[in-house]
């Protein structure tokens, strides 16, 4: 195909998208539903990307992208640009979290103890070849599922609160900062910066987390808890004043790291008190979500490792920004091309 | 069209749009200055001309005419993916002819015929901070644009005459606006350039993925940086010329004969190109 045929774009593109669609043939037996159900952990990993919390949607826009991540989250951001903006919701609190799992490995024993839930941590990796004999089957509801009670439980860092050692972060109720309209600018309000991380590519996150463990940087924390779960989204009622209505609910994955800092004091020496990183994603990405508080720990230190540096890692993990601009390579360059060969060649 | 069941038209809410043009006429009223704003996502790659695809469904009504180039072709197989989605999802006229189109939108080039008044162009912008290949923190940036400190660009265009002899950018030639912004005009080759100073038309510029948005009103002054005695230089096509239709003097696309491997030359601007041959330019 000539790149830019003097007439012939429109008549390659047809053809690229028929193309698409013939190589990347369906046999129509993949259901929007069966990828809602057998692949929940994708859905989420899209949906934390797009920033936004529609499990259906991101199904259908991973049956629609052929399984690619990074399509299915342009299909569900770039959908969300077409939607009006009715009303923020109220403050969720964690704490109040219909609880899945939840751990810390801070201490052995925790009020409310460790709910180790549905985790591949302790399974052993080997590829099970009976899945690929497997038929279609109807997910099973036991009656123990059915009846056992809601868990909920406050948080591991009431401990250290109680205690005293944990460095309190300074009241803020000013208005969230909304990343999805406003451009960031530096240094970003704390809920910038928390948004932009949660909306972050996984892999990027993990990338910059993982540097400031392994030594470009000096985070290293204590998980002091882990929770994922269900969180009630409210918004305020409209009709009358200071009430709140619950619009559903959210599935998210919550995680506190704490890590000693010193602590200047009047005194000769600083004090050492326990500070924290959070990290808040949709859906269970766990990783993801560590990634995230150690990133934020990271960044409330000095020094000149990338993980330190705020610009340089909240601006580039949005998976649509940079997917976008390192695929646009492909689209032609000959004009500026010709003007680079111009001073080449003089 | 896309179906309206769904999706506005323009795709983009009203609200999200009336705060794009907002952020237009801050724009508008302070040349070269950089304003954020709110980009949104769009069905097209981020990256892929976002900042202008925003710009132009904001400001598109029915009666428009659209024209869109990229690399100053019609048929270039993303001006032809942009046209189709804002076709799409508007309905609006497209047209090739630069003189019939109310907004064109452009990606690395202005078409060779001025444009008039009542026209505006619409470019797509990679990187809108000039002051980047000196540069790489925003928070700095930004300060230096405050400040009008730009003592370090300077510094580089002296070292590139130091070390080569020449200033090296090839397109996207920083500019200084009204004496005030260093301005990026977007990749546009230096061949285009001076078409940004005092002319009759609106110039906005938009960065989808960078959330910037910037205009040159009609008769700005728009000069590149150069020093008193090193004059600006635009590309140099001396003796070639177009093999379709004879024209010199433009910016020219380098083709090469695939049998006898002789270079050979044509209109970048395809537009232009198609007109002159109806009016029986031939080479």
């Amino acid at each position: 195909m000539a790149y830019v045929a003097v007439k012939g774009g429109e008549a390659a593109i047809e053809q690229s998208l028929k193309l698409l669609d013939e190589v990347y043939q369906s046999n129509g037996r993949l259901e929007v539903q069966t990828i809602l159900t057998d692949m929940p952990l994708l859905t989420d990993k899209v949906m934390s990307e797009a920033g936004m919390y529609a499990p259906e949607y991101a199904a259908l826009a991973l049956k629609q992208s052929k399984g690619s991540v990074e399509e299915a989250v342009f299909l569900l951001r770039a959908y969300r640009s077409t939607l009006k903006r009715d009303y923020y919701s109220l403050p969720a609190d964690c704490k109040d979290m219909r609880i899945m799992r939840r751990i810390s490995a801070a201490f052995k024993d925790i009020p409310g103890e460790q709910i180790l839930g549905a985790s591949f941590d302790y399974a052993h990796r080997l590829l099970d070849f009976s899945l690929s004999e497997e038929k279609g089957k109807q997910a099973a509801v036991t009656a123990a599922q059915e009846t056992a009670a809601d868990i909920y439980c406050g948080r591991v860092d009431e401990l250290l609160q109680a205690d005293g050692i944990l460095k309190q972060p300074e009241k803020d109720d000013t208005q969230p900062y909304d990343i999805t309209t406003h451009v960031l600018t530096f240094p970003a309000p704390r809920s910038a910066r928390l948004q932009t991380m949660a909306r972050s590519e996984a892999g990027f996150l993990e990338g910059v987390a993982y540097s400031a463990m392994r030594g470009y940087g000096a985070v290293h924390p204590t998980v002091s808890e882990l929770r994922s779960g269900y969180v009630d989204i409210m918004i305020p009622y409209p009709l009358e004043a200071g009430e709140a209505i619950c619009i559903g609910a959210v599935n998210v994955t919550e995680v506190e790291a704490l890590w000693p800092v010193h602590e200047e004091t009047k005194e000769e020496f600083d004090k050492i008190r326990l500070s924290g990183g959070y990290g808040c994603v949709i859906g269970n990405n766990e990783t993801k979500a560590i990634a995230m508080s150690i990133a934020d720990a990271s960044l409330n230190t000095t020094g000149n490792t990338p993980s330190q540096d705020e610009e340089f890692v909240l601006t580039h993990g949005d998976c649509l920004e940079m997917q976008g601009f390192i695929s646009h390579l492909k689209l032609p360059h000959y004009v500026t091309f010709q003007s680079k060969l111009d001073r080449v060649r003089e | 069209m896309i179906d309206q069941k769904h999706y506005n038209f323009a795709f983009l809410d009203e609200n999200s749009k009336r705060e794009i043009r907002r952020s237009l006429l801050k724009a508008v009223a302070i040349p070269g200055y950089q304003v954020p704003f709110g980009s949104r996502e769009l069905p097209i790659g981020r990256g892929w001309g976002t900042g202008g695809i925003q710009i132009t469904l904001s400001v598109i009504g029915k009666e428009d005419v659209l024209k869109v180039i990229d690399q100053g072709s019609d048929d270039s197989v993303n001006a032809v993916n942009i046209k189709k989605f804002v076709s799409a999802c508007t309905g609006v006229e497209i047209t090739t002819d630069s003189e019939a189109a109310s907004i064109i939108q452009t990606r690395h080039r202005i078409p060779e015929i001025p444009l008039k008044k009542e026209q505006i162009l619409v470019l797509q912008v990679p990187t809108p901070e000039p002051l980047r290949i000196v540069e790489p923190r925003e928070a700095v940036t930004k300060k230096m644009h405050a400040e009008g400190e730009y003592s370090p660009m300077w510094l580089t265009l002296y070292e590139d005459l130091l070390r080569c002899g020449k200033i090296g950018i090839s397109a996207e030639y920083p500019v200084l606006v009204e004496n005030r912004y260093i301005m990026n005009p977007s990749p546009i080759p230096r061949y285009d350039t001076p078409k940004l100073n005092d002319s009759d038309c609106l110039y906005l510029f938009g960065a989808g993925r960078e959330k910037k948005i910037y205009a040159i009103p009609p008769h700005t002054r728009v000069m590149p940086l150069e020093f008193d005695d090193i004059p600006f230089e635009t590309e140099n096509f001396t003796g070639k010329r177009c093999h379709l239709c004879g024209a010199e003097g433009v910016y020219l696309d380098e083709l090469t004969d695939e049998e006898t491997g002789a270079k050979y030359y044509e209109c970048s601007d395809t537009g232009y190109c198609a007109k002159r041959r109806e009016q029986g330019c031939r080479p």
